[in-house]
């Protein structure tokens, strides 16, 4: 069980220190074009969560593989999940071909991004697509948003996907006191605690349906939350929102799984692994 | 980079001054930073925590100002003697201090980081501007600051011959650079994380979107 950054939610240059207290970091996304983002207000608080309308604002590929990444080589010791974006299949497949480094342990494929015009082509199409030149693991980032998990990700198995990340946001909107959407692109990624229960599902609805490796994530504040995605059958689990708040998350959801996994009665948290599927599966019986 | 560290602090004081409350917190192991510079309080019940600029630095604390406006700055506001909270920092870039003749600038809950940067410039002469005689109460913060309230401006009233360092809302800070394009100006905006992760606090620099708690929030015009 590994614990690493949700893409978009952690600067490795900006806060090594932060970044070395994880399993594995996850770039932003890289898109073939540098892009700036989208026009501020970009991020919102609600209630139980909040919202961000960055719009993949990154350097771009050619900046990245020439400067980017080799800086964050050097700047911190632990394996680095490049997370690729794109607008048709083949922005996401000349991106790949070209993570041949090193220097790079994965690739995560940005399937799923609420804040940018998405391609086209179906998830499972791009993934097949990668594989065909991808020289390293290809994880596939799901979005919440699918009629049929299940169905979804058998799609993504086939088409040769090596492990999900799982899940992307949740596309929402917020009003300020005048009835105006807060974000200035008006809907944005809504994560956070509110976005755990709709994650969870979607790794229990994925875990019955693939053996694949799964990162889990949304909302995960605590080593409780944690514990969940790996009840539901995460493999490993991802930080995001709560890495705004508290930079020292990692080390502290770490230490607090090993603690809940006892409390629960398992030896560790890997003993976890799936339990919730197993009674998901006897109701359903 | 930086220094910046986090802990969980108690609430030693919550003053009222005018319609703010200065909130007070042992300093633990923090270091104070530079004037200018910022923390991320957490805000009780909140997912967020909220950036604050260092009003004051009394021996073994940190004071912060704070204009309950929003659920977050009320939860902070609301704090009493005891409580805890965590507290991450110093963020961000300061105001250098290698000025030859300063003038401070504040307006509204923008005279917060003013105060430590005073005393850091030896109580340089200071210009403050308020919306009404209740919030000119905070000017008790600046002994000496000369106090404008509306309609008159601080610009109405703004020498120019000045090394200006100045925070307050956005249209006093174009207003002041409009005179004086050299100052430094403290600039604020929406901020999930403080330092760096998040990409939300991006505003417009030399025609470029850059966060702001990484390259400021001071920012000057070279």
């Amino acid at each position: 069980m590994q614990i690493l950054n949700a893409s978009g939610c952690l600067d490795a240059l900006t806060a090594p220190h932060v970044a070395s207290t994880l399993d594995a970091f996850v770039t932003k996304t890289v898109t073939p074009e540098p892009r700036a983002g989208n026009a501020p207000v970009r991020i919102a608080e609600t209630e139980q969560g909040m919202l961000n309308g960055i719009g993949l604002a990154n350097p771009g590929r050619r900046t990245f593989l020439g400067t980017t990444l080799p800086q964050l080589a050097r700047a911190i010791d632990v394996p680095i999940w490049v997370s690729v974006g794109g607008f048709c299949v083949r922005d996401y497949v000349e991106t790949c071909e070209r993570l041949t480094s090193e220097e790079v342990a994965c690739i995560e494929l940005n399937l799923s991004c609420p804040n940018v015009d998405e391609a086209p082509e179906a998830a499972a199409e791009i993934v097949a697509a990668c594989r065909e030149v991808a020289a390293k693991p290809l994880y596939a980032k799901v979005s919440p948003h699918s009629w049929d998990m299940g169905e979804t990700v058998r799609a993504l198995e086939a088409a040769a996907a090596d492990g999900l990340s799982m899940v992307n946001t949740l596309r929402a909107v917020a009003l300020d006191t005048l009835l105006q959407p807060k974000l200035a692109r008006g809907a944005g990624g809504y994560s956070g605690p509110a976005l755990k229960p709709a994650a969870l599902a979607a790794v229990l609805a994925a875990r019955r349906a693939t053996s694949l490796p799964i990162v889990g994530m949304g909302g995960v504040f605590d080593g409780r939350d944690a514990l969940e995605f790996i009840a539901c059958g995460a493999t490993h689990v991802a930080l995001g929102t709560v890495l705004f708040a508290d930079p020292d998350a990692p080390t502290r959801v770490r230490r607090e799984l090993v603690e809940e996994a006892r409390r629960a009665g398992f030896d560790t948290p890997d003993d976890a692994f799936g339990v919730a599927l197993e009674t998901v599966a006897r109701l359903a019986n | 980079m930086s220094s910046f560290r986090r802990e969980r602090l108690s609430v030693t004081a919550v003053e009222a001054v005018g319609p703010y409350a200065l909130l007070r917190v042992e300093r633990g192991g923090l270091d104070p930073g530079v004037p200018g510079q910022f923390f991320m309080l957490e805000a009780p019940e909140r997912v967020l925590p909220r950036p604050m600029s260092l009003c004051t630095a009394r021996r073994g604390e940190l004071a912060f100002l704070i204009d309950p406006i929003g659920p977050g700055t009320m939860a902070l506001a609301e704090l009493e003697c005891g409580d805890r909270l965590h507290v991450f920092g110093p963020l961000g870039n300061g105001f250098r201090l290698d000025v030859a003749r300063p003038l401070l600038v504040g307006g509204g809950i923008g005279i917060a980081p003013l105060p430590y940067l005073a005393e850091a410039l030896e109580h340089p002469p200071a210009l403050l501007g308020f919306r009404s005689e209740l919030h000119a109460q905070a000017a008790e913060l600046l002994p000496n600051a000369e106090v404008v309230i509306d309609p008159v401006l601080v610009t109405d009233a703004m020498p120019l011959d000045r090394d200006v360092l100045a925070c307050g809302p956005e249209p006093m800070l174009e207003a002041v650079r409009a005179l004086v394009p050299g100052a430094q100006l403290a600039w604020e905006a929406p901020m999930a994380c403080g330092y760096g992760a998040c990409y939300g606090c991006v505003v417009d620099i030399d025609g470029e979107l850059k966060r702001l708690c990484v390259e400021g929030p001071v920012l000057c015009r070279s």
